[in-house]
């Protein structure tokens, strides 16, 4: 999709907007890690404000409904002391047949600064990039089965934050990856940092075999996948995904690729184990794994603040 | 280039004898990231007070974000104390425009309501776009807007001056 021209970057080289992580330098990558862990420390003084976005408006542009990633994107923006303007679009002018471009346009006529948007339509983001004006932003948060770039930084934050280096790494990512943009974001990412071993774990069809071409080890067995795993990336089982004949059952599914404290020993004896959220307990995770001493879930929900404060305040900085 | 030299190290004798009749027993000094708290660390052994130094960055409040983006420091603020009630030197190597202070300022108050401020460099270059002085400045010189003077720190830990023209 990025080839010569990465409309995410300027002529010199700094991100603009963030719409994917596929095409984004491992530089620009790292420099957004470093500064989330500037912001990381923001959260523990008296006032957990910073007023690099005084007097922005970010507009979070949710046609898709996610009130945790909405949430997540706001309280940054607000820790960067943006003003935030909320629009459920889902349920707004789309609804009275209204486009997307004029819907941008007409929020363009309301100053807007930044656009944090979320998408069921792949590309959607980068239609908004090419048309909003020059000292206007744009964030994808997630669209359609593309990408979720924010959640795969903040899941190579966390991964860098109990791993340190990425040079030795085995990952494992287990579940349904064909339909998943967090684990596209993730391949993505943890291929540009230099992970030397990724594997894609589930079932046939979940996880088809041309998965290979991204770089990944394609594991239909779930024993084979996270042996001698150092990081373990549980993708959320959608139920939505039931109904298309894709898999028999959850129950099936849960005894085959659920996380349990028996599957979790076969992976290294300090493993991780990571899920975007939300979780379904008894599902993709048992609930004694998703609480217990090998789980950084929540520390994720905390990170991801972080790399969202990053992010804005980066592309804010930097001219088209 | 220039002809003027200014001896780092000659000024740092100066500077420490300048903070020793500012300090009190309860003052804490907070060198401004990175080279005021290079001064203020060293300050802080030779005039044998208590705990550690602070480190204050700048970055977070610059008014010059928009044009510059996010500088590198944002992360350097260390307080090893309460900020509350407390009495505070701020330390520079060089005080020009004023406005590295009043960032340093608005950042220190992010952590709490000292009880006061202070400010002592070891430089005052003049050009001050905000109302801001020092208590203490080891010299004082006039230079041309477009000189840079930063101040540098040798492995062995002595202080130097370097002079360059802005890009």
């Amino acid at each position: 999709m990025l080839s010569r021209h990465n409309p995410q970057l300027n002529a010199n080289g700094e991100l603009i907007h963030l719409l994917s992580i596929d095409g984004l330098p491992r530089d620009v990558m790292t420099h957004i890690l470093d500064t989330a862990g500037t912001f990381l420390s923001v959260n523990d003084r008296e006032v957990k404000k910073v007023p690099l976005l005084r007097g922005k408006s970010v507009f979070n542009l949710f046609f898709e409904n996610s009130t945790r990633t909405r949430t997540t994107f706001e309280i940054a923006a607000k820790r960067l002391s943006a003003d935030v303007i909320n629009l459920d679009i889902a349920r707004s002018s789309t609804a009275k047949g209204e486009s997307l471009l004029d819907t941008i346009a007409n929020l363009s006529a309301m100053h807007a600064d930044m656009f944090v948007v979320r998408h069921s339509e792949s590309g959607a983001p980068y239609l908004i990039a090419r048309h909003c004006a020059p000292h206007v932003h744009v964030v994808n948060a997630g669209d359609g089965r593309h990408a979720h770039p924010t959640q795969g930084l903040l899941d190579m934050y966390a991964i860098r934050h109990y791993k340190r280096d990425f040079a030795q790494l085995s990952v494992a990512i287990v579940g349904d990856i064909v339909h998943s943009r967090v684990a596209r974001s993730d391949i993505h990412a943890l291929t540009t940092l230099g992970v030397p071993d990724i594997r894609a774990v589930g079932p046939r069809t979940l996880v088809p075999g041309d998965l290979g071409e991204m770089g990944v080890r394609v594991c239909h067995d779930m024993g084979e996948g996270i042996r001698g795993a150092d990081v373990i990336i549980m993708l959320r089982l959608q139920n939505e995904r039931m109904s298309g004949a894709m898999l028999p059952s959850a129950g099936e599914f849960s005894k085959t690729f659920g996380l349990t404290p028996a599957k979790l020993a076969l992976a290294k004896a300090d493993a991780i184990v990571m899920h975007p959220g939300p979780i379904n307990r008894g599902v993709e995770i048992d609930s004694s794994v998703a609480d217990g001493s090998h789980s950084v879930i929540l520390p994720q929900v905390t990170f991801g603040i972080a790399v969202r404060m990053a992010v804005m305040s980066i592309i804010a900085g930097n001219e088209a | 280039m220039t002809t003027l030299s200014l001896d780092a190290e000659a000024l740092y004798t100066e500077l420490l004898s300048g903070v020793r009749s500012l300090v009190r027993p309860d003052t804490v000094l907070v060198g401004i990231w990175s080279g005021g708290a290079w001064l203020a660390e060293r300050l802080h052994a030779d005039l044998g007070l208590q705990g550690a130094a602070g480190v204050i960055s700048s970055t977070l409040h610059r008014d010059d974000f928009s044009a510059r983006g996010l500088a590198g420091g944002g992360d350097a603020t260390r307080l090893p104390f309460s900020i509350d009630d407390a009495k505070i030197l701020l330390i520079d190597d060089v005080l020009f425009t004023g406005r590295t202070i009043r960032a340093v300022v608005n950042e220190l108050f992010d952590f709490g309501r000292p009880r006061s401020v202070d400010l002592a460099v070891l430089v005052d270059r003049g050009g001050r776009e905000l109302p801001i002085q020092a208590s203490f400045a080891a010299a004082k010189v006039t230079l041309p807007p477009e000189q840079r003077l930063t101040l540098a720190r040798s492995p062995e830990g002595r202080f130097v001056f370097s002079f360059k023209a802005k890009p």
